[in-house]
């Protein structure tokens, strides 16, 4: 039986050295419930874990001076649920968070690590996408910043470089009127995976669109910004012609695969239909900010 | 019958097995080891369909921590021209299933097995077995194996005279349907599809053997102990004498552990190495290897006149028996239309074989298959005649005295009983809103008796000990103590069920066709029966009175007739205390081959909401009425209601098998094998009726197949009501539903 080394290092520095020392062999653990049903599967199999949850930077939810969130990259969902304020100002990315697997699951199930398996199909990607969040990764070179977007290389690989660790996601502060919501679409009711997921950020002045962004999950090898649905919103006052153009454009972005979870036609369709109905309740909340 | 006051039949009591199921202190069959145990994995084929030119185990002996290798040629051989059945299983099917033999007939297929030191040695050794296979053209789904180009699975079996994967044929007939069809005013005909579905059982396949002078004891989950004896007996050879079958408890079945996979495997591996070995299924083995039960491809005809009268039905069914014969063709052409007074029936069965695994028994196997296209065609005959699905249903409801086309003339039945309870229940009244329907479909389920063993004990301290020869699946230990009580008089806790090992107790058939209770009562019964006149003779002689002279009441021995009041009365206490002095041990035991099971009814009522843009249906509400004979214990009759309604509904909107391009299995997991989960269900009502089954001592009827026989169809009835459009396929899946509707 081959060994596992298990090592829970309390400094950002430490476990960098660590990953580095590895070279390749191991692999970060922030709640595990990726990285530990794959292991059980036989599909990774690391000589060392680094546990990251030690590490403040890497847990912590915190304000920042300009109005701001940064999450720590091992946050668990249930943890950002106890916040006092960022649901108020976040009501889309912590459902999308909150989203994932059931009670249990939010307990050790972190943003950082729902990135960083890299699945398309992870719900709290297209919310994050939305939201505008960037991302600061550390490595053995030293820090560097990349919108999330940017993050994800294609199913099951990232941007990050070999020895990378993602440290945290920061939210940009949040003007009046602002607020977003999560929709995905599942066979099931829970513990199930998107066959489509639409983040939605909007900006409302007066009932108009001041600001938008969309993020398009499952449809297509990675998550997706959709810069023509939110041009579509931007200007209008949520007609129905502004919201049926944002919906073709979430259909013309699609590139999904027919799969066990869904066919590309129903895919391509659904993604439509959730982003006017993302939009509906993301406009509702923003009214009441 | 019932002339017994009912304090515990009919009562709620709290079940033996709950705190230990709870706690995690039950035991399974997993949990079970042995001091020096070594682990067994299983080798499974990576084709649909090849033939197996040689094996060459040698690499996986020599590896290190290696104990033993088995293939087919370590168990005995039936020979395929010789059928061997043992109850409704051919053992040349099962020989073949367990390890193959001649060919691989599906992804999955055992080959070979390995015992080593461990289950990561094992499972590394399976991979240094050589196998060369002649890889052959494989068939999925039964439009394609029947077709006359099919690839042809067994060259041994053949149809009409040319070689065929239509394994079997079963018609049942009743009047002439021509003559029948040739008066209706109205005459519907569909044809229908459903997919397999797995039976779903938490509890993977798990059995630990250990084989000591010869000796074997086994520990696995299975629905019945004296199967895996006889079973294990002749695959393997050793006499059922010299096999002890220990059953634990049991983390579901459904009637997918009615037959063996490891229990033979392991035994031989015990064998060769002299170790106790286990081996436990992965749930990717479980779903890829094991269950499931049919898919199906059926057509239905009914013909009704203009007042509602059914004058002919007519069904064809195919269904997929996997890789083996032996599909449930008995329950879908015996139960689709026998919940009706129909005059002419012409109902016929085929047995299709293809590269999928071999389907194992799934509660009321075949009926719900059948009932689905039956039940769908009666709403649209309903429909067509402007009448009320329900009102249809009672006018041409089977009642006592109605001949069924399989066969059977009806005792008394409660089936009229559920279709007025469904009307008139407030479910049925309730308004409907925008985008949401209801459906209606009733079901019909053999049930059965068969051989069941009992041995009823008075301790010495006055308590008592029942033993019965059947797994609990579903609530039989906690039914049994109940009708212990009431029979003694006593507490429900003073009476302590278990299940014997089959050295414990006699041989007693399996837990299934919803016959435990129904049987198990009934042994019972007539030894708790024994049990008490021997108490009166113990009283008697304490009283030197004569036996005739004392009656059992409240638990008590008393002296009755002119010796009434004469002396005080003696308690099962005082009896057995005495015991020994009065002529020794008490007890009683009863083996018999039970019959009388009468037939099981159900209706039921389902609402649904369509979001005709996702194509989503989700279940608001959903009634199940059925005469559940007697309700012994409730709970548990409320529960095998509400698990059929849940199973039938996975199998109406969510659950399949998907294949991929080379014939394996695309979802062999609980994630994308789409189960219901809690939050996908409403709260299931389950209405029970009690129309008591005149031949049973406490009027029990089977009840736990029935309730998985009308949903598939009350389903896909409100489906159709909410949206005025017809699904003629299952599951009603989200894609599915959108297909349809956008092809409008
Ligand atoms: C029962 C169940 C239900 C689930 N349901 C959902 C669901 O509904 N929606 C959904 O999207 N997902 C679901 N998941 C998947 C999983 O829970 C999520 O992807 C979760 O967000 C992963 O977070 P984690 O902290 O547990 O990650 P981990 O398992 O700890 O990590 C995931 C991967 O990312 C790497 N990693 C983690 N953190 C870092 C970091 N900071 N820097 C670099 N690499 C890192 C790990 O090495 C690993 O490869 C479910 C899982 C289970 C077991």
């Amino acid at each position: 039986m081959t060994e596992i080394r298990y090592i829970a290092p309390s400094s950002l520095e430490e476990a960098i050295g660590a990953y580095a020392a590895a070279a390749g062999a191991a692999r970060i653990l922030a709640g595990g419930t990726d990285l530990l049903v794959q292991m059980r599967a036989g599909v990774v199999s690391p000589g060392t874990i680094i546990d990251i949850k030690k590490i403040a930077e890497a847990t912590g939810i915190e304000e920042t001076p300009e109005g701001g969130f940064r999450l720590g990259a091992a946050v668990s969902g249930a943890a950002l649920a106890e916040h006092p304020r960022f649901g108020q100002a976040w009501p889309g990315v912590l459902e999308a968070v909150n989203l994932i697997g059931s009670t249990q699951v939010q307990g050790r199930a972190s943003p950082g690590g729902n990135l960083c398996n890299g699945s398309p199909a992870g719900d709290s990607v297209p919310a994050m996408v939305a939201a505008g969040a960037v991302v600061t990764l550390q490595g053995p070179n030293g820090r560097r910043t990349m919108p999330v977007e940017a993050f994800p290389a294609g199913p099951g690989r990232t941007n990050l470089a070999p020895g990378e660790i993602l440290v945290s996601f920061t939210l940009p502060p949040r003007p009046k009127g602002s607020s977003d919501a999560y929709l995905r679409m599942i066979p099931r009711t829970e513990m199930d995976i998107a066959v489509v997921g639409v983040g939605v950020n909007l900006t409302l002045e007066n009932g108009t669109v001041t600001a938008a962004r969309v993020g398009l999950g499952a449809v297509a090898p990675t998550v997706l910004l959709v810069e023509a649905a939110a041009k579509a919103l931007i200007g209008s006052k949520l007609e129905e012609a502004a919201l049926e153009a944002a919906a073709e454009a979430c259909r013309a972005a699609c590139k999904p695969i027919d799969d066990k979870r869904g066919t590309i036609v129903y895919r391509t369709k659904v993604a439509g239909v959730l982003l006017k109905r993302t939009v509906a309740i993301a406009a509702e909340r923003a009214g009441r900010n | 019958m019932n002339v017994i006051n009912n304090k515990w039949i009919g009562s709620r009591t709290i079940r033996p097995d709950g705190a230990d199921k709870v706690t995690g202190r039950a035991s399974y069959s997993a949990d079970t080891s042995m001091p020096g145990m070594i682990w067994g994995k299983v080798l499974r084929s990576p084709h649909a369909h090849a033939r197996i030119v040689s094996i060459d185990t040698s690499r996986a002996e020599a590896h290190p921590g290696v104990k033993a290798v088995v293939t087919a040629k370590d168990i005995v051989e039936f020979p395929l021209d010789k059928s061997v059945m043992l109850g409704i299983q051919d053992m040349r099917w099962m020989s073949r299933n367990v390890l193959a033999r001649e060919k691989v007939l599906f992804h999955g297929h055992p080959v070979a097995a390995v015992a080593a030191m461990s289950e990561r040695i094992a499972a590394e050794a399976c991979k240094l077995i050589e196998v060369v296979y002649e890889v052959l053209p494989h068939v999925i789904e039964i439009e394609e194996a029947i077709k006359p180009d099919a690839p042809i699975l067994h060259d041994f079996l053949s149809f009409e005279g040319k070689p065929s994967n239509i394994a079997g044929k079963l018609e049942h007939k009743l009047g002439d349907v021509e003559a029948g069809f040739a008066k209706a005013d109205v005459v519907i005909e569909r044809h229908f599809k459903t997919r397999p579905v797995h039976q779903g059982y938490i509890e993977p396949h798990s059995a630990l053997v250990s084989v000591v002078d010869g000796k074997a004891v086994i520990w696995s989950s299975s629905q019945g102990q004296f199967m895996v004896r006889a079973m294990t007996s002749l695959l393997t050879g050793i006499p059922q004498s010299d096999i002890r079958a220990i059953p634990a408890e049991i983390g579901g079945g459904f009637g997918g552990k009615t037959i063996i996979y490891l229990e033979p495997v392991a035994t031989i591996l015990a064998k060769k190495t002299g170790r106790p070995v286990k081996m436990v299924m992965t749930r990717d083995e479980v779903m890829r290897a094991t269950g499931p039960t049919s898919g199906s491809m059926s057509t239905v005809k009914i013909g009704a006149t203009k007042d509602g009268k059914i004058v002919a039905a007519q069904g064809t069914f195919y269904l997929q028996a996997g890789a083996l014969p032996g599909s449930p063709i008995r329950g879908a052409a015996g139960c689709a239309f026998a919940p009706y007074d129909i005059p002419n029936v012409h109902s016929t069965g085929f047995d299709v074989v293809s590269n999928r695994s071999k389907v194992a028994a799934y509660r009321a196997p075949g009926a719900p298959i059948g009932a689905y296209a039956a039940e769908c065609v009666l709403d649209e005959v309903a429909e067509a005649l402007g009448m009320d699905p329900l009102e249809l249903r009672l006018k041409n409801a089977a009642r006592q005295g109605t001949k069924a086309a399989h066969g059977p003339v009806f005792p008394v039945i409660g089936f009229v009983d559920t279709i007025e309870a469904a009307i008139a229940h407030p479910h049925y009244k309730t308004p409907l809103g925008k985008l949401q329907g209801r459906g209606v479909a009733s079901g019909f389920w053999f049930n059965a008796g068969g051989e069941s063993s009992a041995q009823v004990n008075i301790t010495e301290d006055g308590n008592v000990a029942v033993t019965t020869g059947h797994p609990d699946i579903g609530g039989s230990r906690a039914s049994i103590a109940n009708i212990t009580a009431e029979l003694l008089g006593i507490d429900y806790k003073r009476v302590s069920v278990l299940i014997g090992d089959t050295a414990t107790i006699g041989y007693s058939n399996l837990t299934g066709g919803s016959r435990v209770l129904f049987a198990s009562a009934m042994v019972v019964t007539q030894s708790t029966e024994k049990v008490i006149k021997t108490l009166c003779e113990r009283a008697a002689k304490i009283w030197k009175i004569d036996p005739e002279a004392v009656v059992w009441e409240d638990g008590e021995a008393k002296p009755a007739g002119e010796n009434a009041g004469k002396f005080p009365a003696l308690s099962l206490v005082d009896i057995a205390a005495k015991a020994s002095e009065t002529g020794g041990p008490i007890g009683a035991g009863v083996q018999q081959n039970t019959q009388g099971a009468e037939g099981g009814f159900a209706t039921h009522v389902c609402d649904v909401e369509v979001d005709p843009e996702l194509g989503i249906v989700r279940v608001l509400r959903y009634t199940s009425f059925q005469d559940v004979g007697r309700a012994v214990h409730p709970s548990y009759v409320e529960g095998q209601m509400q698990g059929g309604a849940a199973q039938g509904i996975g199998w109406a909107l969510s659950e399949e098998y998907l294949y991929d391009k080379n014939g394996k299995v695309d979802n062999a997991s609980f994630l994308d094998y789409r189960m219901p989960v809690c939050s996908d269900l409403p709260m299931l009502d389950a209405v029970m009726i009690e129309v008591p089954n005149p031949k049973h001592p406490q009027g029990v009827r089977g009840v736990g197949e029935v309730p998985l026989v009308p949903p598939l169809a009350a389903v896909a009835n409100a489906v159709a009501n909410a949206l005025g459009k017809r699904f003629y396929s299952l599951p009603m899946s989200p894609p599915r539903v959108l297909e349809v509707l956008d092809g409008a």
